[in-house]
């Protein structure tokens, strides 16, 4: 079981290390796949119609607002997980 | 993308995603009334796509995009309950980091809430059917719910933009979504593997009220991990 989560952990993260090694050296930054989409859009002379009412004021309070959502994901998650596990425990010790 | 639909197909994707997204509430209420021991795993479902939506991750064309996360909760408990959890991380990613966007809120419930889980469920089910181990199932169920997600949001763009035609717009946005999305899915799959093998250890006996896991799996699963089995 822990060998199977081993291989499983390792295969994630070397699919996610590929893109690094081939655009190290091409110089092109890595673009998300939505801007791709709004400038191909907007390409066709299509104006957006309406805009966010709040944005956040930079690209790094954007990335804190990310981290916030999945800090607020993974303390749900560990919470219901340590509270499962505990119930499962045998109580003598 | 707030903006980015002609008003009339955002009128058009929200009529479609309310009512699924109302049964869905209806559902988690009749739901954690008969069962309120599996109000911890909607909280988890919930929690999973909070996490997995938040991440931006590298694919090997140079783009980077967001895992779902969806197919945890649609396997467990179906897609209309999932939908209502995937609106909550929506609403959330629109007000507050101006990502999605309220007017494309109806279009993105559609992909992300409604047809990646219903695939995602689908392929869970048949390959229950199947006999299959769940792992099997778990890790395809989360892929489709992936793919299937940005497959629905290219043909939504690809119907609202039509230039030149439907399919050559429907090509051109599969490209940027779809093919960027291959090995996030993979990722996404492993994940949710992993997280759903734990809950099977933790708690079978829920995954069997859901009807997730055929009893003689359970059984199985309790004869692995003896600790499980509650006295």
């Amino acid at each position: 079981m822990n060998n199977k989560h081993l291989i499983l952990v390792i295969t994630a993260i070397t699919i996610l290390l590929i893109p690094f090694i081939f655009s190290s050296g091409s110089g092109k930054a890595i673009v998300g796949s939505d801007d791709q989409a709004a400038s191909a859009i907007e390409n066709t002379g299509y104006q957006p119609w309406y805009s966010s009412i709040w944005e956040p004021p930079s690209s790094e309070i954007e990335s804190l607002l990310f981290a916030a959502q999945a800090a607020i994901g993974a303390i749900i998650l560990f919470y219901v997980l340590f509270h499962y596990r505990s119930k499962n425990k045998p109580r003598n010790n | 993308m707030e903006g980015f639909l002609p008003w009339q197909w955002c009128l058009f994707w929200y009529a479609l995603s309310i009512p699924v997204v109302s049964y869905g509430v209806v559902k988690i209420k009749r739901f954690t009334d008969k069962n309120p021991e599996s109000k911890p795993l909607l909280a988890v479902s919930g929690a999973f796509i909070f996490i997995l939506s938040s991440l931006k991750l590298p694919s090997v064309t140079g783009s980077s995009s967001h895992p779902t996360g969806t197919g945890l909760g649609a396997v467990l408990f179906g897609p209309a309950v999932t939908s209502v959890l995937s609106a909550i991380v929506l609403v959330f990613q629109a007000l507050l980091l101006a990502h999605g966007g309220l007017t494309t809120l109806g279009a993105n419930i559609f992909s992300m809430g409604i047809m990646g889980p219903a695939g995602a469920w689908l392929v869970y089910r048949v390959i229950k059917g199947l006999g299959w181990s769940p792992s099997v199932g778990i890790f395809l169920a989360a892929v489709i719910a992936d793919l299937l997600t940005y497959m629905t949001t290219a043909t939504q763009l690809s119907l609202a933009f039509p230039i030149p035609t439907f399919s050559e717009s429907l090509i051109k946005f599969m490209v940027i979504f779809a093919y960027t999305q291959i090995p996030l899915a993979i990722v996404e799959g492993i994940l949710t593997v992993i997280i759903f093998d734990y809950l099977i250890k933790l708690r079978p006996d829920i995954l069997r009220t859901l009807k997730v896991l055929k009893p003689e799996e359970t059984s199985e699963s309790n004869k692995k991990y003896p600790e499980a089995v509650k006295e």
